[in-house]
């Protein structure tokens, strides 16, 4: 659990963190969103203690950051950032194992440890390791950069823009290997976007940032619901509102009893995807099914029912 | 360019290449206008200049005029890269043979007053042809291990040469065969001076250049301390050190045992130093700017120390812009280190100062071309390893 209380950070006459509390629960995905300049990056920037507050404090389950060096701290706090950051004169393995090599693993351990994540990341080891990181595709870099972050089995993972440098195609991919990491290692995660579909995406909270102001920290329904501001309704985008409570719905969620024609659609589409699918092909109603078996089917009415505005 | 003009004679047109036609012009020249030796009754008198075809016996004169006429003609026109280095080479090769044969030619038998010594038109030829190798070898664009072994090569013909005896007959190996003892003692002097000045520059320059990273506010008064340093002319600085080094020798206990005195090796040896505290210190300071921000920041969310960072990420990529700094240093200290003899430090300045008040010329030959060929041979070794250092996708990552 990661709690921040009343942090404010001041350069000069700018405060550009005022006063925010927040706090994540373990095992659980914030993704701060904010234009630039709005103090996302500097509010992430404490945990880790790359910014030392002006004022509050920042206590990871319970202890106060402070109470161990920075260099310690962070080496217990997974970090990956914007255009990944990678040591261009170290091979993958070497960048991989900077963290474990830090904290004095031995060799083998490490070098287990590096072909485990070159595993996870669909990378293979045999290939890769030796690879300088000018070498591989950007998005290759990018998982390399989170596969670093992750060497050291942290409870915490910082992430700073990570995608940002991606094309939208390999972003969803990085995205979906993201959820799938942080279900099965129950990684707490802070991500800092200006992207809110993102983090609407990604995030099982959403914190909005404007000037240095935590705005609003809701579950991503209520933040498309009921915006505290303003502002964050313009940053959800008034016209998307239907369409992002709808991506946060599966299509196994709202499948009924039924049946109906056509082609049948994955219990794992998101409902948004499976409004779209009905609208394009014409159709009424679709037949939903989970691992080639037609479990019931989902209606174009009760899937626009599910886009209105919850009371 | 490159490409355009390697490529041979085009629609029936011969074609020119532009440096091949000043290069012909240079070598007709030195061919036929100037002198190639110089020959004298003794080493002090004025010499008397001997063409090319009076230099060298018959035979011989033909054949290095016909193969220097055929050089000529292979830089005028457009041909292949390899055909010109093969050229170049290949005449170099015979200057430097013939050059100690009209020696051998031009001195009376028995007589060891006569000094012959090479003429301009030997010199304008060598400088021709090395230019035309030059342009040859930079066009090739050979890795830096190629030019490693090139220069391994070049120096094998030098010592092939020098120990076969062909020059011995030159006036510049007359004067080293009168003083081959303090030739060597001097050349000794010189190396460590230019290195001396250089290992301390750098074991203190490097971390001044990373102290000025750390703390932005002394960056400007150091660098323009620095700057104002490399403005003072080399005799000048040599000069002003002489009154606060004879203080030291008098006044700190142990500073004159271990030689620091006015004048002598030791304000020398100061003076190339503080010329050589700029070019390390800023190349420092601009190769740690250059080190990525977000390879920094990445090291220091990681948990790197601030050591660990330095050691660790930023050195290692700022190294080929340090290490450039010192090649920069190496190089202007092997010149600079000559001037060193004036005020008693020695080096191969020695000789270029003697034979300059004996108006000895042959004297100061002996003094300057193991100066220069030091000086080129040390630019090669450093370029190449500055190549080597290089890594790639290190500068695409500063983008």
């Amino acid at each position: 659990m990661i709690e921040i209380d009343a942090v404010t950070k001041v350069y000069g006459t700018q405060t550009v963190v005022d006063a925010v509390s927040m706090t994540v629960p373990s095992g659980t995905i914030a993704v701060i969103v904010g234009t630039s300049g709005s103090g996302k990056t500097t509010l992430m920037r404490t945990i880790n203690r790359l910014v030392e507050p002006t004022s509050g404090a920042v206590r990871i389950d319970g202890e106060d950051n402070r109470a161990l060096p920075a260099y310690e701290l962070r080496r217990r706090i997974g970090y990956a950032i914007q255009g990944h950051g990678l040591f261009p004169h170290r091979t993958v393995a070497q960048n991989i194992a900077t963290v474990p090599g830090l904290l004095g693993w031995d060799q083998k351990r490490i070098a287990n440890r590096v072909d485990e994540l070159l595993d996870l990341f669909q990378l293979d080891p045999a290939a890769f390791r030796e690879r300088m990181p000018h070498e591989l595709s950007g998005g290759q870099q990018q998982r390399i950069g989170v596969a670093r972050a992750l060497a050291a089995e942290p409870n915490i993972l910082l992430m700073d823009e990570p995608y940002g440098a991606l094309d939208p195609i390999i972003r969803a991919k990085a995205q979906e290997d993201l959820l799938a990491i942080q279900a099965r290692f129950g990684t707490t995660i802070v991500l800092v976007t200006h992207d809110m579909e993102e983090a609407i995406r990604l995030g099982h909270r959403i914190a909005v940032m404007d000037a240095g102001k935590l705005l609003q920290y809701s579950k991503p329904a209520d933040i498309i619901a009921k915006p505290a501001t303003p502002f964050v309704k313009e940053l959800i985008g008034a016209p998307e509102r239907p369409f992002r409570l709808l991506s946060l719905v599966r299509v196994a969620d709202l499948a009924e009893p039924g049946e109906a024609a056509g082609a049948p659609l994955d219990a794992g589409l998101s409902a948004r995807d499976a409004y779209a699918e009905l609208l394009w092909s014409g159709r009424e109603a679709a037949p939903v099914a989970r691992d080639g078996a037609i479990v019931g089917r989902v209606r174009l009415q009760g899937l626009a029912k599910q886009a209105a505005r919850p009371s | 360019m490159a490409q355009g003009i390697s490529t041979a004679a085009t629609g029936g047109r011969v074609a020119l290449d532009k440096l091949g036609v000043i290069l012909a012009v240079l070598v007709a020249a030195g061919a036929f206008l100037l002198p190639f030796a110089t020959f004298r009754a003794n080493r002090i008198v004025l010499g008397e200049p001997r063409s090319l075809l009076e230099a060298l016996a018959p035979a011989e004169a033909w054949a290095l005029l016909a193969l220097v006429v055929a050089g000529g003609g292979v830089a005028l026109l457009r041909m292949p890269i390899r055909v010109k280095l093969a050229a170049s080479v290949g005449v170099l090769c015979a200057l430097l043979v013939a050059v100690g044969r009209a020696g051998t030619f031009l001195t009376p038998e028995g007589n060891t007053f006569a000094r012959v010594s090479p003429g301009s038109g030997f010199w304008l030829l060598l400088f021709a042809f090395a230019l035309m190798m030059a342009d040859a070898l930079s066009r090739l664009a050979l890795s830096p291990g190629k030019r490693l072994a090139g220069l391994a090569v070049a120096a094998a013909i030098l010592g092939a040469i020098l120990v076969s005896g062909l020059w011995n007959d030159l006036s510049i190996l007359k004067e080293y065969a009168n003083r081959s003892g303090a030739f060597w003692r001097e050349a000794g002097t010189h190396v460590l001076l230019a290195f001396g000045s250089l290992a301390l520059a750098t074991a203190s320059g490097v971390p001044i250049g990373i102290a000025l990273t750390r703390a932005p506010g002394l960056r400007g008064p150091v660098l323009n301390v620095l700057n104002i340093v490399q403005t003072i002319p080399s005799i000048a600085l040599f000069g002003l050190l002489i009154a606060p080094m004879a203080w030291i020798a008098a006044n700190v206990p142990g500073a004159s045992a271990i030689g620091i005195a006015g004048i002598g090796a030791a304000p020398a040896l100061v003076a190339l130093y503080a010329y050589s505290l700029l070019p390390v210190v800023s190349n420092t300071v601009v190769g740690l700017d250059g080190v990525p921000r977000q390879t920094v920041d990445a090291a220091t969310g990681m948990g790197m120390t601030d050591r660990q960072r330095l050691a660790q990420v930023e050195l290692p990529l700022a190294f080929p812009v340090i290490l450039t700094g010192i090649r920069i240093v190496l190089v202007q200290n092997i010149g600079l280190a000559t001037i060193a003899a004036l005020i008693g430090g020695g080096g191969l300045g020695v000789f270029v100062f003697q034979g300059i008040g004996q108006t000895a010329m042959d004297l100061v030959l002996l003094g300057a071309v193991p100066t220069v060929v030091l000086a080129v041979a040390a630019a090669i070794v450093l370029d190449a390893l500055v190549e080597m250092s290089e890594r790639p996708g290190v500068r695409e990552a500063h983008a």
